[in-house]
C-alpha cells in the first residue's frame, strides 16, 4: 500500500514537468487535470508563445486565410500551469530529477513529459541558408516571415523537396498564381511517404496546376547576389532556375539534443519509448518516472511487428499525449498502450489526401475504388499478404473500413467485391517505394580533413 | 443460426408510438437474420461500420427481388436520385449538388436563409392567434419545410401553393399501400400523376433559370458546368430535385413534431430552453439521436459475405440497419433512454453516416433550431392534449400524423 500511498500523493500535490509547449504538451496537461490530477504543472516551451495548431501553418496561413497569430490551440479545459514560455529545455539530470532551463534556472519534477517535437531540417550550407530569401516551414514565425514573402510576389518561388510539406507550400503558390519550380530528389512527390505509382498521381496534380515540377534532380547550390539575396539555385542535372524565394522542405530533425549526455536513448530517430509512454534509458530499461509523447517519440506498435515508430502527425500528438499523461499518474495495471493507428492528411491542389497505416512498409499496392486517373480512388498498401496501410484521394469516407481491415490483419490484396471497383483494381502492382538502403531525403553530406581546422563538410549530389 | 419475428413487429402500426423496447430485444442480437428474409442490424458499432462498408451497395439495382419496399417516391421514368446510387455514380452527383449546396463553392446557401426561415416561423405561428389548440403537424410542422425548400431552390411564391400540392401527393409514395387493390391502384395513378406535373413544372422551371439565372439553387444547379466533370443532365437534376423535395419534406416535419412532443413530455427541459434558448443547438442532437425521424435505413444490398459481430451476411443478402436502435445502444451512450439535452459526445446516427450522410443536415439543424425555440418562446403554457398522439403508418420514417397541443396564448 506504501506504493499506492505515494501515487495518491503525487496526484494530489506532486510535481509534474512537461517540456514542449505545443499540441502534444497542451493536450497532456489537459488530460493530467481531467484525470484528477491537482498538483504542481510547469509547462515548458522554447518559443514565446501559447500552443498553437501547426497544420494551418502550410496551407490557410500562406494563402493569407488566417493570420499566423490566429493559430491558438483551443483549449478544452483551464490546465492551472505555471508557464515557462520563451525558454528552451538544456539539460536533463535524471538522478536529481531536474530539467536545466536556457536561462540558468532549473526546475525539479517528480514525473516529466517530454513533448518537445521536431523542427524543420534546415539547408545544410550554413551561408547558402542565410541568404535572403531562403526559408523553412515550422513555426509560427517561419510562416509569418514566408507569408510576407509571398505576399510581395516573388517573380518565381523554389520548393526544396516535394513531401507532403513541400508539395502543400508549392499548392499555396499556385494557388497565389506564383511561378514555383519544385525539386525532389525521388522519382516523384510523396515517393518516400506514399511511393512512386501514387507518386504519379500527385505529379499530375502539380503539372495540372502549373508547377515546374523537376523530379531526379538535386538542388546543388543557392547562389546569392552582391546584396546577399538569393538569386539563382543549381540543380544536379546541371540545370538552374532563377528564384526570389526558396522553401527548404526537407524534413524534419528530432529536438533532442538537449539530452545528450543525460542517459535517456535519445537521438536523431526519437526518445525511444515502450507502448505506455514510458522512455527508455540507454540500457534499454525503462526510466520509470520520464514519459515522452508527439513528434520526438519513437514507440513500438504491435500492429506493424512492435517496429518503433516516431509518427509527425497531428493524431498521434493527441493519442499519446492522453495515453503518456494517464500512465503518468496511474497505477501499473491501469496503464495503457498506445495503439494509435497511423493515420494522416494532407490538403494540395483542392485534393484531400488522408492515409492510414505505415504505407512505405509495404510492398504492394492495389486501387480499391475508384481511379488514379480521375484522382479519386482508395487505394490499399500490402506487406507480404496482409493491408497494412491505405491512402484516399477526395475519398476518405472509405479510411475507417480500411483501418479496420488494418487492425485486423486482413488479408492482401483485398479478396472481395466493393463499389466502385474498376478494372486497375484487379491486381496488385509493385507500390514503388526507394530501396530503404539508399537515403531519398536529406542531402548527402560528407566530411573531410583531418585537423578540425581543415575539416570541411561537403554537400555532395547524388 | 436461428432467425426473429421482430420486423413484422416493428412494422406493426400497434407498435408506432413506442418501438423503442423492440429495438432493445433486437440488440440482444447485434446482427440477425429476420424471419421475412432481410439481416436486421441494430448496435451501434454495428451499423457504424456498415455504413462505411464497401461492401454494401445502396444502388437500387442491387436489390434483392424481396426486398424492394414498395413502387417508393421515385418517378419510374427517370434515373434513380445519388440516394439509391453507389459510387461513381452517387458521388459525381452528389458533388454538383454540394458545389451548389454547401462549402467550399456555395458556404452561405443554407446560412443565407436564416432570416427567412424566422419569417416563415414567425409567419405560421401568427396564424396560430386566437385559437387555443393547434394540430402542429397541420399548422406548422407539414407546411413549414415545404416553404424552406422552395425558397431553397426557387421556386416562385406565387406557385408554392401548386408546388405543395404535389410534393404531398409526390410523398405519399413513401406510406406502405392500404385498401382495396382499386384503392391501390388509384394511389398510385395519382402518385404518378404528380410526379409528371412536378417534373413538367421543374423542366420549365430549370429552362427558365438557365435563361435567366437567380440567386437561388435551381439557377445554380441549371447553369453548373460542374468543373471538370459532366453537368447534370435535365433527368437527372429533375430525379435529384424531386429528392431534396422528399428528404426535406418528410423528415423535419418529423422532427420538428418528435421535438415538441419530447419537450412536452420533458416540462422542465421545456423550461429550460424558454430562459435559455441557445440550449436549442445541443437539445436538436439529443432530439436525433433520442427520436430520430429516419429510424429505419433498408434497401441495402451487400455485394459480397460480410462477417460481422460473429455473424457472416452473405453476399446478396439484403440488409435493414436500425440507426434509432443503434443511438439507444448502451454500449455506446450511457443512459441511453433518458433525453439529456446537453448530452456531451453525441455521434448519433439522426443524419445517417458514411458517404450518405444526409445533405440536408445543416438545413434540417438550423429549421429545427429555429422553429423550436420560436415555437417554445411563443406558446403561453403549451401542453399535450393526447399521449401518445395518433402516428403515420410509416415505420422507417416515423412521425405522429396529428399533434394536437392546447396553450393559453400567444407571446409576441
Amino acid at each position: 500500500m506504501a506504493v499506492d500511498g505515494s501515487l495518491e500523493r503525487l496526484r494530489r500535490e506532486g510535481r509534474i514537468v512537461v517540456v514542449g509547449a505545443s499540441l502534444a504538451g497542451l493536450r497532456a496537461a489537459e488530460t493530467l487535470r481531467e484525470e484528477g490530477f491537482t498538483g504542481t504543472l510547469t509547462m515548458i516551451g522554447d518559443e514565446p508563445y501559447e500552443p498553437y495548431d501547426r497544420p494551418p501553418l502550410s496551407k490557410q496561413v500562406l494563402l493569407g486565410r488566417v493570420p499566423a497569430d490566429h493559430t491558438a490551440l483551443p483549449r478544452r479545459r483551464a490546465i492551472e500551469a505555471q508557464w515557462r514560455l520563451g525558454v528552451a529545455a538544456t539539460g536533463l539530470d535524471l538522478s536529481a530529477k531536474r530539467v536545466a532551463l536556457a536561462d540558468g534556472t532549473s526546475v525539479e519534477y517528480d514525473r516529466l513529459l517530454i513533448a518537445t517535437g521536431v523542427r524543420s531540417r534546415p539547408w545544410p550550407n550554413e551561408l547558402e541558408a542565410g541568404l535572403d530569401g531562403v526559408f523553412v516551414l515550422r513555426t509560427r514565425d517561419d510562416a509569418t516571415r514566408l507569408r510576407h514573402r509571398l505576399k510581395a510576389g516573388p517573380s518565381r518561388v523554389l520548393v526544396i523537396g516535394a513531401g507532403f510539406t513541400g508539395s502543400e507550400i508549392a499548392s499555396v503558390c499556385r494557388e497565389r498564381d506564383l511561378p514555383v519550380t519544385v525539386a525532389e530528389r525521388g522519382p516523384t512527390p510523396l515517393s518516400g511517404a506514399l511511393g512512386s505509382v501514387i507518386g504519379d498521381v500527385a505529379a499530375q496534380l502539380h503539372h495540372q496546376h502549373g508547377v515546374d515540377l523537376r523530379c531526379g534532380v538535386m538542388v546543388t547550390g543557392l547562389e546569392g547576389d552582391g546584396a546577399g539575396r538569393l538569386r539563382r539555385a543549381h540543380f544536379s542535372d546541371g540545370g538552374t532556375v532563377d528564384a526570389e524565394v526558396a522553401v527548404v522542405a526537407l524534413g524534419a530533425t528530432r529536438n533532442t539534443e538537449w539530452l545528450a549526455g543525460s542517459g535517456l536513448a535519445a537521438g536523431p530517430r526519437g526518445i525511444a519509448c515502450d507502448a505506455g509512454c514510458r522512455a527508455f534509458d540507454v540500457r534499454g530499461i525503462v526510466a520509470d518516472d520520464v514519459f515522452v509523447a508527439g513528434d520526438v517519440a519513437r514507440s513500438p506498435h504491435p500492429l506493424f511487428g512492435y517496429q518503433f515508430l516516431s509518427l509527425e502527425h497531428w493524431g498521434n500528438a493527441v493519442a499519446q499525449a492522453a495515453v503518456a499523461a494517464h500512465n503518468m499518474i496511474c497505477r501499473g495495471e491501469e496503464r495503457r498502450p498506445h495503439l494509435w493507428t497511423p493515420y494522416f492528411w494532407s490538403a494540395q491542389f483542392g485534393v484531400n489526401i488522408k492515409s492510414v497505416g505505415v504505407p512505405n512498409m509495404a510492398d504492394q499496392i492495389i486501387v480499391s475504388q475508384g481511379s488514379l486517373g480521375e484522382h479519386r480512388f482508395t487505394a490499399a498498401y500490402g506487406y507480404q499478404g496482409r493491408v497494412i496501410a491505405a491512402v484516399t484521394f477526395d475519398q476518405a469516407k472509405w479510411l475507417e473500413f480500411h483501418q479496420r481491415q488494418i487492425e485486423q490483419a486482413a488479408p492482401f490484396p483485398p479478396p472481395f467485391t466493393t463499389v466502385d471497383r474498376r478494372a486497375e483494381g484487379m491486381r496488385p502492382v509493385p507500390a514503388g517505394f526507394p530501396d530503404p538502403s539508399v537515403p531519398t531525403h536529406g542531402p548527402q553530406v560528407t566530411v573531410s580533413g583531418h585537423s578540425p581546422t581543415d575539416q570541411r563538410v561537403t554537400f555532395t549530389p547524388a | 443460426m436461428t432467425s426473429v419475428a421482430l420486423l413484422g413487429q416493428i412494422l406493426d402500426h400497434a407498435n408506432r408510438a413506442d418501438p423503442y423496447p423492440l429495438y432493445a430485444e433486437l440488440r440482444r442480437t447485434p446482427v440477425v437474420r429476420d424471419e421475412s428474409g432481410p439481416y436486421l442490424v441494430s448496435t451501434y458499432w454495428e451499423i457504424h461500420s456498415l455504413l462505411r462498408d464497401p461492401r454494401v451497395s445502396s444502388d437500387i439495382r442491387n436489390l434483392a427481388p424481396e426486398a424492394k419496399t414498395g413502387p417508393g417516391t421515385e418517378d419510374p421514368d427517370l434515373p434513380p436520385s445519388f440516394i439509391r446510387l453507389d459510387p461513381p455514380d452517387h458521388d459525381r452527383l452528389r458533388r454538383l449538388i454540394m458545389r451548389t449546396y454547401g462549402p467550399p463553392h456555395s458556404p452561405r446557401r443554407v446560412y443565407g436563409l436564416h432570416g427567412e426561415i424566422s419569417g416563415i416561423v414567425s409567419g405560421l405561428i401568427d396564424r396560430f392567434q386566437g385559437r387555443g389548440q393547434i394540430d402542429l403537424v397541420d399548422d406548422f410542422s407539414y407546411p413549414f419545410p415545404v416553404t424552406v425548400i422552395c425558397r431553397l431552390l426557387g421556386v416562385p411564391q406565387e406557385d408554392e401553393q401548386r408546388f405543395h400540392g404535389w410534393a404531398d401527393t409526390v410523398a405519399t409514395a413513401i406510406e406502405p399501400p392500404v385498401g382495396t387493390p382499386e384503392e391501390q391502384e388509384a394511389h398510385w395513378r395519382s402518385i404518378r400523376e404528380a410526379h409528371h406535373q412536378l417534373a413538367g413544372y421543374l423542366s420549365g422551371l430549370i429552362e427558365q433559370r438557365r435563361r435567366a439565372p437567380r440567386e437561388d439553387m435551381i439557377s445554380a444547379l441549371a447553369t453548373d458546368r460542374g468543373a471538370d466533370e459532366n453537368p447534370m443532365s435535365l433527368p437527372e437534376m429533375l430525379s435529384n430535385l424531386t429528392l431534396l423535395l422528399i428528404a426535406g419534406h418528410e423528415t423535419t416535419v418529423n422532427l420538428i413534431t418528435n421535438g415538441m412532443l419530447t419537450l412536452l413530455r420533458h416540462p422542465d427541459t421545456l423550461k429550460q430552453l424558454r430562459t435559455d434558448p441557445d440550449l436549442v443547438i445541443p437539445l436538436v442532437e439529443e432530439l436525433l439521436r433520442f427520436e430520430p425521424p429516419v429510424q429505419l435505413l433498408p434497401e441495402r444490398t451487400t455485394l459480397d459475405d460480410i462477417e460481422i459481430a460473429g455473424t457472416t451476411i452473405p453476399q446478396g443478402a439484403s440488409l435493414w440497419l436500425v440507426p434509432a436502435s443503434g443511438n439507444r445502444d448502451p454500449q455506446r451512450f450511457p443512459e441511453p433512454d433518458r433525453f439529456i439535452p446537453d448530452r456531451p459526445d453525441n455521434q448519433h446516427f439522426g443524419f445517417g453516416s458514411g458517404i450518405h450522410n444526409c445533405i440536408g443536415s445543416p438545413l434540417a439543424r438550423l429549421e429545427a433550431q429555429t422553429a423550436l425555440a420560436e415555437l417554445v418562446r411563443r406558446l403561453d403554457n403549451p401542453r399535450l392534449v393526447e399521449d401518445p398522439p395518433p402516428y403515420r403508418h410509416n415505420a422507417a420514417l416515423r412521425g405522429p400524423q396529428h399533434l394536437p397541443i392546447a396553450f393559453d396564448g400567444l407571446s409576441r
